[in-house]
């Protein structure tokens, strides 16, 4: 029993991404859903399963909105960053069930001109724990709560905020090739260095933006997704994994591991895959430190050889291997991951802004909720 | 002290005493009543035994960095009076750990392995915060 090649990417959808909007986020999260579906050649109605981002739009939005007549499936997968691509392997199993045959992966905010992470985090319920124990102390926001584990990485295996610099310098240069990103402004390794300090280790520029808009997926079953608009993209292996103390990085046993260390060989074992197959990828980037972190847990690299593997250059278009070739959180938008997955199946169609050459293979991870991680692997159909 | 403008904590049956040995001066952890496996943060449950039999200990307040971070941007209005504040996690000799604020100890003191002790910082009447400090020889 595997999910591979149960279900594919028919159709991908944003909305302009925006650092400032008097729009809510239902309208855009409704917006790019309506482009994910058109892009796939559907009519709205024809939706029969919905997984929105939690703490956004709900199933009775889609159906108001859309005149959706039988919905069969409507759940969230509640991992914060990771829950988007978390959402693929639920949307390929209710396909695999015969309950779906079209589900809709969606997301819409307004993290610049709604509610700021540092007050949206004290809200969470998976934050109860540390609510009452760290933020007390001071230690609110992803920020902080992020950088001992940085921090830690730096001490046992030498990494430097450099090496961090290199992430956020080509990321910044893909979304520089883009029409739709909002930090567009070439950026240096010495710019990245002398950013003001957030949190130590991490600087502004090691950090993600807080953006307004949306993006959505249509997830469909592999027979249907061949007659449809476009080229389908096949989820060859999705998996998602909860790291050990998942609710307090305080206790974590290791606090360079992630939840993802335990997705990946899932993921690659379905796929038939190793990491060397991997033409190009698309690592949730909340803070350049998590990039680098989940290159290790992935497997292009050992634990603790992350600094030395994004170093010269190595995840640009012509690296060892491209990463982010959107602009992702850090420069393009936070779109909370899907953005990520909408821009995986354009490399694989060969229609992105900065397009790998003859990427035929690729693979999209989430990381949220202090250490929750997803990972979908496709191709080119 | 009533115009403390900080975050406090909610505490429940399940947490209670750890806040109430801060007050006192006691540094108290929650500990499994059956097999008798510390924990931190308090739950209700036992994950070694699954047992909900609860007792509480007092930890020795020793222990030594695991990481830290130097906090330069108040996340919240109340803490940006103290930038930048200095914020460790500390391996209890007792197996778990915890983080506070400093009190005493610098940047350049931060190293893997710095011994630390607690203590206790009332912040208001009804309420004492954990920091560690220095251990000095």
């Amino acid at each position: 029993m595997s999910l591979y090649e149960k279900g594919a990417v028919t159709g991908v959808g944003e909305t302009k991404y925006l650092r400032g909007t008097d729009r809510t986020a239902l309208s855009f999260q409704l917006e790019a859903s309506l482009n994910a579906i058109r892009d796939a050649g559907l009519k709205p109605t024809d939706i029969d399963g919905l997984i929105p981002y939690g703490h956004g739009a709900v199933a009775e939005d889609f159906i108001t909105n859309f005149g959706i007549k039988d919905l069969r499936f409507s759940a969230t997968t509640p991992m914060g960053g990771a829950s988007a691509v978390a959402a693929i392997q639920c949307a390929l199993a209710v396909i695999d069930a015969g309950i779906c045959k079209h589900v809709l992966i969606s997301l819409g905010r307004t993290g610049y001109s709604g509610g700021r992470i540092g007050t949206r985090v004290q809200q969470m319920p998976q934050f109860r724990t540390i609510g009452e124990f760290e933020m007390p102390l001071g230690a609110i926001a992803p920020a902080q709560l992020y950088a001992p584990m940085a921090r830690r990485h730096m001490e046992l295996y030498g990494t430097t905020s450099r090496q961090l610099a290199e992430v956020a310098v080509t990321t910044r240069y893909h979304a520089s090739l883009q029409s739709n990103a909002t930090m567009k402004n070439p950026m240096t390794i010495e710019d990245h260095q002398s950013s003001r300090m957030i949190s130590d280790p991490l600087r502004l520029l090691d950090c993600s933006l807080e953006s307004d808009g949306g993006a959505a997926v249509v997830i469909s079953a592999p027979d249907i997704a061949r007659d449809l608009a476009k080229r389908p993209i096949m989820v060859m292996g999705v998996a998602e994994g909860h790291p050990d103390s998942p609710s307090a990085i305080t206790q974590r046993p290791d606090l360079t591991t992630l939840g993802l260390a335990k997705a990946a060989p899932k993921a690659f074992a379905m796929a038939g895959i190793t990491p060397g197959d991997i033409d190009v990828a698309e690592v949730y980037d909340c803070f350049t430190y998590i990039v680098m972190c989940q290159l290790e847990d992935l497997g292009f690299c050992k634990k603790g050889e992350g600094g030395g593997f994004v170093e010269n250059g190595a995840l640009g278009l012509n690296g060892r291997l491209p990463v982010n070739t959107h602009g992702g959180l850090l420069s393009q938008a936070h779109m909370a991951g899907m953005n990520h997955i909408v821009e995986l199946a354009r490399q694989l169609r060969g229609e992105a802004a900065a397009q790998v050459t003859d990427a035929e293979i690729g693979l999209v991870t989430g990381y949220g909720d202090m250490g929750d991680g997803s990972v979908a692997i496709m191709r080119r159909g | 002290m009533s115009d403390y403008e900080k975050l406090v904590p909610s505490p429940t049956a399940d947490t209670q005493p750890y806040w109430t040995g801060l007050q006192e001066g006691r540094l108290c952890l929650q500990a499994c009543a059956d097999c008798g496996k510390v924990r931190h943060y308090p739950r209700p449950v036992c994950d070694s035994c699954y047992s909900m039999n609860v007792t509480w200990v007092e930890a020795s307040g020793r222990g030594k960095v695991h990481s830290w971070t130097i906090t330069h941007y108040a996340f919240h209005p109340g803490f940006k009076g103290e930038l930048p504040y200095i914020l460790v996690t500390v391996d209890l000799d007792e197996d778990v750990r915890m983080n506070a604020q400093v009190r005493g100890i610098t940047q350049a003191d931060l190293r893997v392995g710095l011994a630390v002790k607690i203590g206790y910082d009332k912040v208001k009447d009804d309420l004492t915060l954990p920091v560690f400090e220095r251990v000095t020889s």
